[in-house]
């Protein structure tokens, strides 16, 4: 369902990925590790549209289109969700408008009528639920005055609301304590579907303790030096980075 | 541009005359002797300039190029008789072209202790009342639209409300200007006096027939009594062609409570000039502006809050959108007397341009004579945030309708400071109309 190609993306004139080749069937979830400035969080923005870097070769094919000629939001529309590592505050908006308008547009793109104000409701409490979220938080402006882990557990009960074929979370776990990781951990592995991508991008094996994957990769000066299955996380997590860097492979 | 300072006193000496001469009924005495030596102030010292620091982003050349002469009274009101501001419930007095008209306004739900007249009818049943009040708030030497308004003092409102009244329903003082084969000049005079122990909420509109040349210089003297709870609304919707002076100076006395907002949805030259004095211990004012600019419309925000008395609170936050080639003035002055101790103010002014050919000047200013004040001021101007653009795109909302949900959020913060649930929801409709939206 996600095919990338050779993938080379500068920012500013400087390479940050070089050269990656990755594919993604459905219902599989994929984790990426790497170090610090490996260029992890490069490829999730990359997914996701962000302007601001620039695609200097290679392609992504999400089933069978061409993602790197989309906008962000017919990205959004197609199926395509990044939870974000720093999610932003909107000041003024609050969650439920938000949330709504974004469902919205996604079924206006598929053909389909606005949700029924009761429906999106339920639709609401049922996530919030699975994120055990206090009721308060939908009414509040998008992430303004949340806390860390709060923020965090936003991104994915916005995962859940909107449904997305291809979610990719940009360490999420960073910034949470243990029990925040497992609630969010629980609520993504309640998600999994055969018919639901996942690209799980994390520093950190501790995650993967909880959202266990079906592939690893490592990602290294922009390029993926190893995969291999999640095995390979518990290894990382023993000798750390740097043997990586001494003896590249790929 | 010195010919042109001649031509507008010119303008304005011929004008009086004429107004002189069509003066009707009897005018107090008071009232001729400040009207003269009104125009005097004007003759003397005519439109100031930009080399005036208070004037010095506002050019007020297209305002003295254009000969403005007295309106008459007119009934063609049909292109703004469907003004939102004409669909907000409760008692109202409207004036066309400066003259009050009886078929607009609407006087009932009122108690009979509230006296709401229009300043024509006051001057003939209770002159004296205002005779006391008129001019002694907003000096007519200290500015010299001030100076022409009061030269000009002829119509506009009069509201006193008793000591220890509750107004549930919010008054509406609502101005507008429209056809008229000339270009025009008013000059509305409003006296607002509220009672101790008082609550009221009022409403100053100002709205004007589009491609209509003309001038609104209004003057508002407000008093807030002890202990009285006060809201006020400006809202400016002028024509496009409209010119604006507004002068709002208010006095409050101890522990009266004054929430003001201010909005500026119209007009071609638009000016400010707002000064809170904080009289009594204990008092607070909050002030609120937002202003929307567009094509080449200049809207100018001066505000000054002084702290003359110890222990008062003043908040003031003012916000501005920008596009096209618009440009806006805010300049916030707040004067801390010597005997102000205690005082608690802080001042904030954002703005957000959305075009490339936008300005905006904005300057804080602090005069601060007491020792034990606390007083904060801040000023942004940026752009809409490609981060929170991004986000709001990467879950499915369009460009388009991102940066117009941004827009009204940063809007909405003032919006949602209106204590009248339909003016709320006009400006909000407003609002969504003005960023190409339409309301859910």
């Amino acid at each position: 369902m996600l095919e990338i190609r050779n993938l080379h993306v500068s920012a500013n004139n400087k390479p940050i990925l070089r050269g990656i080749t990755l594919t993604l069937k459905k219902g599989e979830v994929h984790s990426i590790m790497g170090p610090n400035g490996s260029g992890k969080s490069t490829l999730a923005q990359v997914l996701a549209g962000r302007e601001s870097y620039e695609v200097t070769a290679g392609e992504i094919m999400y089933d069978g289109k061409n993602l790197l000629d989309m906008a962000p939001e017919d990205r959004a529309r197609e199926g395509v969700f990044m939870a974000f590592q720093y999610p932003v505050e909107i000041r003024g908006v609050s969650n439920m408008y938000f949330l709504r308008a974004a469902l919205n547009s996604i079924r206006k793109y598929r053909g389909e009528d606005d949700v029924d104000a009761m429906d999106f409701l339920s639709l609401v409490r049922n996530k919030m639920k699975l994120l055990q979220m206090d009721d308060a938080l939908i009414n509040r402006a998008v992430n303004e005055g949340f806390s860390g882990g709060e923020k965090k557990r936003n991104e994915i009960f916005q995962l859940a609301v909107l449904e997305p074929r291809l979610a990719i979370l940009d360490e999420t776990d960073s910034g949470l304590d243990i029990d925040a990781l497992k609630i969010v951990a629980e609520g993504v592995n309640a998600l999994r579907s055969p018919d639901r991508t996942f690209l799980v991008i994390t520093h950190y094996q501790r995650l993967l303790n909880h959202i266990v994957p079906d592939f690893v990769h490592v990602l290294a000066e922009g390029r993926i030096v190893l995969s291999g299955d999640k095995s390979l996380a518990f290894e990382l997590e023993e000798k750390g980075y740097s043997w990586l860097e001494k003896e590249p492979v790929g | 541009m010195i010919q042109a300072v001649r031509k507008e006193k010119d303008q304005y000496l011929a004008n009086f005359a004429e107004f002189e001469r069509q003066g009707t009924g009897p005018v107090p005495d008071w009232l001729q002797q400040l009207r003269k030596a009104s125009i005097l102030r004007v003759a003397e010292y005519g439109f100031p300039t930009t080399r005036d620091e208070d004037w010095k982003y506002t050019n007020l050349a297209p305002l003295s190029r254009t000969a403005f002469g007295l309106a008459g009274p007119t009934r063609l009101y049909d292109q703004l008789s469907d003004h939102w501001l004409l669909g907000l419930p409760g008692p109202r007095l409207v004036f066309v072209n400066g003259f009050l008209s009886s078929d607009l306004s609407r006087r009932d739900g009122l108690p009979d202790s509230v006296q709401v007249q229009s300043l024509s009818e006051a001057l003939t049943h209770a002159p004296d009342l205002v005779g006391r009040h008129v001019g002694k708030y907003a000096d007519p030497d200290e500015h010299a639209f001030t100076a022409l308004n009061t030269a000009f003092m002829k119509e506009g409102s009069l509201v006193v409300v008793p000591p220890g009244t509750v107004l549930e329903t919010p008054i509406h003082l609502i101005y507008l200007s429209t056809g008229s084969e000339h270009p025009f000049a008013v000059h509305p005079r409003n006296l607002l006096l509220i009672g101790a122990n008082s609550e009221v909420r009022i409403v100053e509109g100002y709205a004007g027939q589009a491609g209509v040349a003309y001038f609104c210089n209004p003057v508002t003297e407000l008093v807030a009594g002890d202990a009285s709870n006060v809201d006020h609304y400006t809202i400016q919707a002028e024509g496009d062609k409209g010119f604006h002076i507004g002068t709002l100076r208010t006095c409050q006395e101890r522990s009266s409570s004054l929430r003001l907002a201010s909005f500026d949805v119209g007009g071609s030259l638009v000016r400010h000039n707002l000064t809170v004095t904080l009289d009594g211990e204990g008092a607070n004012a909050l002030l609120h502006g937002l202003y929307l600019g567009a094509s080449d419309q200049l809207i100018d925000n001066h505000t000054r809050i002084e702290h003359v008395k110890a222990h008062c609170d003043s908040r003031e936050l003012y916000k501005g959108i920008l596009t096209d080639s618009s440009r806006a003035v805010f300049h916030g002055r707040i004067v801390v007397s010597k005997g102000a101790q205690k005082t608690d103010s802080k001042q904030t002014n954002n703005n957000l341009l959305l075009s490339n050919d936008c300005l905006v000047n904005t300057k804080p200013q602090l005069e601060i004579y007491a020792d034990d004040v606390k007083c904060t001021h801040g000023a942004t101007i940026g752009r809409l945030e490609e981060e929170s653009l991004f986000y709001l795109r990467s879950r499915g909302i369009d460009k388009q309708a991102a940066a117009n949900l941004l827009t009204y959020a940063f809007a909405s913060e003032i919006v949602s400071q209106v204590r009248i649930g339909d003016l709320r929801n006009q400006l909000d409709r407003f609002l969504f109309a003005w960023l190409g939206h339409v309301p859910e």
